[in-house]
C-alpha cells in the first residue's frame, strides 16, 4: 500500500491548518489537540501540514513527528471514504471478535490498518469505545453496528457506496 | 438567560427558584442517551418522542421530554422510564412511541410488553426500575442522579442539589479540613491504584510552589471499562464540583485539566458545555461565587495511547509531548505537569467527592469494608445477561455481582472464570466467586480492582487464548522506553503463541514465569510492571488448561485453530442453526431429524457452530485425535 501521495498546495495546506493554530492560541502545550484538529481537516496528516505546524509553532518537526506517530490516533498516509474501527476490547474479544475481524479482512481483502486500493475502506482496530453490551462490535463512519455475526458482514459492506 | 451568581447563598436561591418553575406533576419521560443507548437507536426514539408528543397534543406541562446519562442497564437498550411512576421500558424502538404516548402518557396504562421479566420466568413482569433484579442489589451513591438529570443541563444539576457540597466546602471550611475529611472518609482511587485521595491531596498540598494543578483523568483505556465515560457523559457538573473541592483543599490551584480519550465523542461534548455553563453562573472561572476563589478548567482531548493512563504520561501528553512515562522517584504530586505540583485523579473517584460533602462522611465510611470505603462502578461485561454498569458498596461477593445482578452466563453455558481490574488485572475461577469484592482481597487473591471492568467468561473462553490476547494489546500499547517491557512482552506473547499453536513444550511453562518476573520487576511504570498478571493468575487457576494445550494438543474450549477440529455428534437433530451461522457453508443440511454433516475441508475452526448450538451436538476434539 505504499502509494506515493502527490505533494500538496502549501497556500492551500496554510489555509486549513491556520485557523487551528489560531483555534489553540499558537500555544506548543496543545499539540496533541492540534494535530487532531488538523486530521479532522485533511482525514490524515499530510507530511506538508506537519511542517507547517512545526513552522508557525516554532518548534522541531522532529517533535511534531514523534507525537504524529506515537498516537494511535494519526494516520500520516490518506485514508478511505469509510472507516471501519473493529472493537478489539475484551468484551468482544471474549464474544468473538477476532472472527468479526478475520472475515472483514477476507471481505475486503486488506488488512487491520490498512487502506484498500479503490480508496473505498480503511479497517482498523480500536481498543474498546465501551458499548460493550452491543459486542462484538464494529464501528463505521462513527455509527454502531453491534451484536455482529459473520453472515453480517459482507451485508453491512454492500450496503456501502 | 443565565444570571452570574455573586454570593454563595445565591444558589440555594437559584435551585428554589428552578423547583418552582417547575410543576411537579408534569410527567417526566426520561430517554437514556449513553453511549450504549444511542448505539442502539436511543436518538431516533427521542426525535420520535417529540414528534408524537406534539402530534397527539401533549403540552409540556403535562410531559416533558428528557434525555438523560446513561442508565446503567446497557443490555435492554434503549431504555424509556417514565416518571414520578418510574415506569421502566426496555428496549424501546420508535415504532413503540405513538403507542406509549397514547397508552402510557395520556391513558396512564402500562404497556405489558416493553417491560422487563426476569430470564426464565417471562410471565412476572417488572413494571418499576426497582423490581428489576440488576438495579435492586445496586447502591448507587456516584450514579444515583444519571438516570435523572440531563446532563446538558446545569439547571438540573443545581436543582438536585448540585454545587451546594462546593458552597459548604467554601463557606464552612479551611482548605486542610476539607483534606481532613477526605482522609478521613477513607476514599480511595477509583482508576486502579487504590491510592487514599486525602494523602494525594496532602502531599501536593505540602509541596513547596504557588502554582499547583488538578488534573482529571477520563483517559478510559481499559478495555472493557467504561464507567468513567458514562460519568462524564451522564453528570458533568459532579465531576467538576469533586475537581473544584479538590482545587481549593490543595490550595494555589488556578488552572485544571480534564484529560479525555477522543473516542469518547459524547463525554467531550458534555464536558465542554458544563465548562461553560458553570462559568456563566459563576461557579467557575475568576472569583468563584465572590469568594477570591478562581479556577479554570481546560479540556485535553487523548490520543487513543493506553499507556496515557499511567500519570506521568499522561502529563507528558498533556504538554504537547510523546506519551512516554518516566521514573517517578519524586511523585507527581510534588513535581507533576511542567514540573509543578500535581493532583491527578481519576472521574470516579473525583464524582465521589461532592457526595462525601453532601452525605457526610460517617455515613460514607458505612458503606464498604475496613480497608475499601464507598462503592464501586463495575462495568460487567462478556459473557453475562445483564451486561451494563453495576455501583455496589465494597464487600459484595462476585457471586452477587455477576449471577445475582449480572443474571449469569447466557445460553447455558458453564461459568468458567472472571477477569477484573483490565489487562494488568487477573482472572479468577468459579472457586473464588464468594470474595468479597474491595482493593485488597482481589489483589492478594492475584488479580486487581483495576478501573473497574469485570469480563465474565464461559467454557467457550480459552484461558491461554485470552492470556495471549492481554499480552498481545500491552505488547502494542507498551510506550517502548524499557526493554523489559517491551521485548519481554514480545517473548512471553510468542511463547504463548506457541502453547496455542502446539509448539511448546512444558519447560515452556517455566520459561514463561520467569519472564513474566522480570518484565514485573524490570520495568518503570506501571503498565510493565502489572504486565504479567494476567498470565500469573491463568497459570496459578488455570495451569491444566496450559498443560493440556502443551502435552495434549487440545484446547478444550474450541478457540486455538491449530489444535482443534470440530465434529458433529449423533445426537444432532438438524436444527440448521449451526447450518446458518457457518460463514463458508462447510456445514451440510441433511433433512430434518438427521444430524447435519460438516466438511472438514471447508471449515476454517471459527467456531460460529459451537457458539449457536445449544443441544450439544458439536464435539471439540484435537487434531491429532484420529478417533
Amino acid at each position: 500500500m505504499s502509494k506515493q501521495v502527490e505533494a500538496l498546495d502549501m497556500q492551500e495546506v496554510l489555509a486549513k491548518v491556520n485557523p487551528v493554530l489560531e483555534k489553540h492560541g499558537y500555544d506548543d502545550g496543545m499539540l496533541v489537540g492540534i494535530l487532531q484538529d488538523v486530521q479532522a481537516q485533511f482525514n490524515y496528516l499530510p507530511r506538508e501540514a506537519l511542517i507547517a505546524v512545526a513552522q508557525r509553532l516554532g518548534i522541531a518537526l522532529s517533535r511534531v513527528f514523534s507525537v504524529a506517530t506515537f498516537f494511535k490516533a494519526f494516520s500520516l498516509t490518506p485514508r478511505g471514504r469509510h472507516q471501519l474501527q473493529v472493537c478489539m476490547g475484551t468484551a468482544c474479544h471474549v464474544r468473538g471478535a477476532a472472527r468479526i475481524l478475520e472475515k472483514f479482512e477476507t471481505q475486503i481483502g486488506i488488512k487491520a490498518g490498512q487502506t484498500s486500493e479503490d480508496m473505498k475502506y480503511t479497517l482498523e482496530t480500536v481498543g474498546c469505545v465501551g458499548a460493550c453490551a452491543l459486542g462484538p462490535l464494529v464501528v463505521l463512519d462513527n455509527e454502531f453496528e453491534g451484536h455482529l455475526t459473520v453472515d453480517k458482514i459482507e451485508p453491512i459492506l454492500e450496503r456501502l457506496d | 438567560m443565565i444570571t452570574r451568581l455573586n454570593a454563595t447563598q445565591e444558589l440555594e436561591g437559584l435551585r428554589q427558584q428552578i423547583l418552582a418553575s417547575r410543576n411537579q406533576d408534569t410527567l417526566r419521560i426520561t430517554v437514556c442517551c449513553g453511549t450504549g443507548c444511542i448505539a442502539q437507536g436511543a436518538k431516533k426514539v427521542v426525535e420520535a418522542f417529540k414528534r408524537e408528543l406534539s402530534a397527539q397534543n401533549v403540552n409540556a406541562e403535562v410531559a416533558e421530554l428528557k434525555e438523560t446519562g446513561c442508565h446503567g442497564f446497557c443490555e435492554q437498550g434503549p431504555i424509556v422510564v417514565i416518571r414520578p411512576q418510574d415506569i421502566f421500558y426496555k428496549k424501546v424502538q420508535v415504532e413503540d412511541v405513538p403507542k406509549i404516548v397514547a397508552r402510557t402518557i395520556i391513558n396512564g396504562e402500562v404497556m405489558e410488553r416493553l417491560l422487563y421479566s426476569v430470564p426464565g420466568n417471562k410471565k412476572e413482569k417488572c413494571t418499576q426500575e426497582s423490581q428489576i433484579p440488576f438495579y435492586a442489589k445496586q447502591e448507587r451513591v456516584v450514579f444515583k442522579n444519571n438516570a435523572y438529570i440531563d446532563p446538558t443541563s446545569i439547571e438540573d444539576y443545581i436543582a438536585v442539589g448540585g454545587y451546594a457540597s462546593l458552597v459548604k466546602v467554601l463557606t464552612t471550611l479551611q482548605s486542610q479540613q476539607v483534606i481532613d475529611t477526605i482522609i478521613d472518609s477513607g476514599l480511595r482511587g477509583r482508576g486502579g491504584g487504590g491510592f487514599p485521595t486525602g494523602w494525594k491531596w496532602q502531599s501536593s498540598k505540602d509541596a513547596a510552589g504557588d502554582i499547583k494543578f488538578v488534573v482529571c483523568n477520563c483517559d478510559e483505556g481499559d478495555p472493557g471499562a467504561f464507567m468513567d465515560r458514562s460519568i462524564m457523559e451522564g453528570n458533568p457538573h459532579l465531576v467538576l464540583e469533586g475537581m473544584l473541592i479538590a482545587a481549593y483543599a490543595v490550595g494555589n490551584v488556578s488552572e485544571a485539566y480534564i484529560y479525555i480519550r477522543n473516542e469518547y465523542p459524547y463525554a467531550l461534548k458534555h464536558a465542554y458545555k458544563a465548562i461553560e455553563d458553570a462559568k456563566a453562573y459563576g461557579l467557575l472561572g475568576d472569583n468563584i461565587l465572590s469568594t477570591g476563589f478562581n479556577l479554570d478548567i481546560k479540556i485535553c482531548r487523548g490520543g487513543g495511547a493506553f499507556v496515557c493512563g499511567e500519570s506521568t504520561a499522561l502529563m507528558a501528553s498533556i504538554e504537547g509531548k510523546v506519551g512516554e512515562p518516566r521514573a517517578k522517584y519524586v511523585h507527581t504530586s510534588e513535581k507533576g505537569l511542567w514540573g509543578r505540583p500535581t493532583v491527578l485523579n481519576n472521574v470516579e473517584t473525583l464524582a465521589n467527592v461532592p457526595v462525601i460533602f453532601e452525605k457526610g462522611v460517617e455515613w460514607y465510611k458505612s458503606i464498604g469494608t475496613e480497608g475499601s470505603k464507598g462503592t464501586k462502578v463495575f462495568a460487567l461485561v462478556g459473557k453475562v445477561n445483564n451486561t451494563g454498569l453495576v455501583e455496589v458498596p465494597m464487600g459484595i461477593s462476585l457471586r452477587e455481582v455477576i449471577m445475582d445482578i449480572g443474571g449469569g452466563v447466557p445460553n447455558k453455558k458453564q461459568f468458567k472464570a472472571v477477569q477484573t481490574g483490565g489487562p494488568s488485572g487477573g482472572c479468577l475461577p468459579e472457586s473464588k466467586l464468594d470474595l468479597a469484592v474491595d482493593f485488597d482481597e482481589l489483589t492478594k487473591n492475584g488479580s486487581m480492582m483495576g478501573s473497574g471492568a469485570m469480563v465474565v467468561m464461559d467454557e467457550r473462553n480459552c484461558m491461554v487464548d485470552t492470556a495471549r490476547y492481554f499480552i498481545e494489546f500491552l505488547e502494542e500499547e507498551s510506550c517502548g522506553k524499557c526493554t523489559p517491557c517491551r521485548e519481554g512482552l514480545r517473548a512471553i506473547r510468542n511463547i504463548l503463541m506457541d502453547i496455542c499453536s502446539g509448539k511448546a513444550e512444558l519447560e515452556d511453562i517455566d520459561r514463561l514465569e520467569k519472564l513474566c518476573l522480570a518484565v514485573t520487576e524490570g520495568s518503570l511504570c506501571q503498565l510493565g510492571g502489572t504486565a504479567a498478571n494476567p498470565v500469573l493468575s491463568s497459570l496459578k487457576y488455570f495451569r491444566s488448561e496450559y498443560e493440556e494445550h502443551i502435552t495434549n494438543k487440545y484446547c478444550r474450549a474450541g478457540v486455538c485453530k491449530d489444535l482443534i477440529a470440530f465434529y458433529i455428534k449423533d445426537n444432532c437433530p438438524g436444527c440448521v442453526l449451526c447450518y446458518k451461522a457457518c460463514p463458508t457453508w462447510a456445514i451440510i443440511y441433511n433433512g430434518k431429524g438427521v444430524p447435519v454433516t460438516l466438511i472438514q475441508d471447508k471449515c476454517t475452526k471459527c467456531g460460529a457452530c459451537l457458539d449457536v448450538c445449544n443441544l450439544d451436538a458439536l464435539e471439540v476434539r484435537s487434531v491429532y485425535d484420529n478417533r
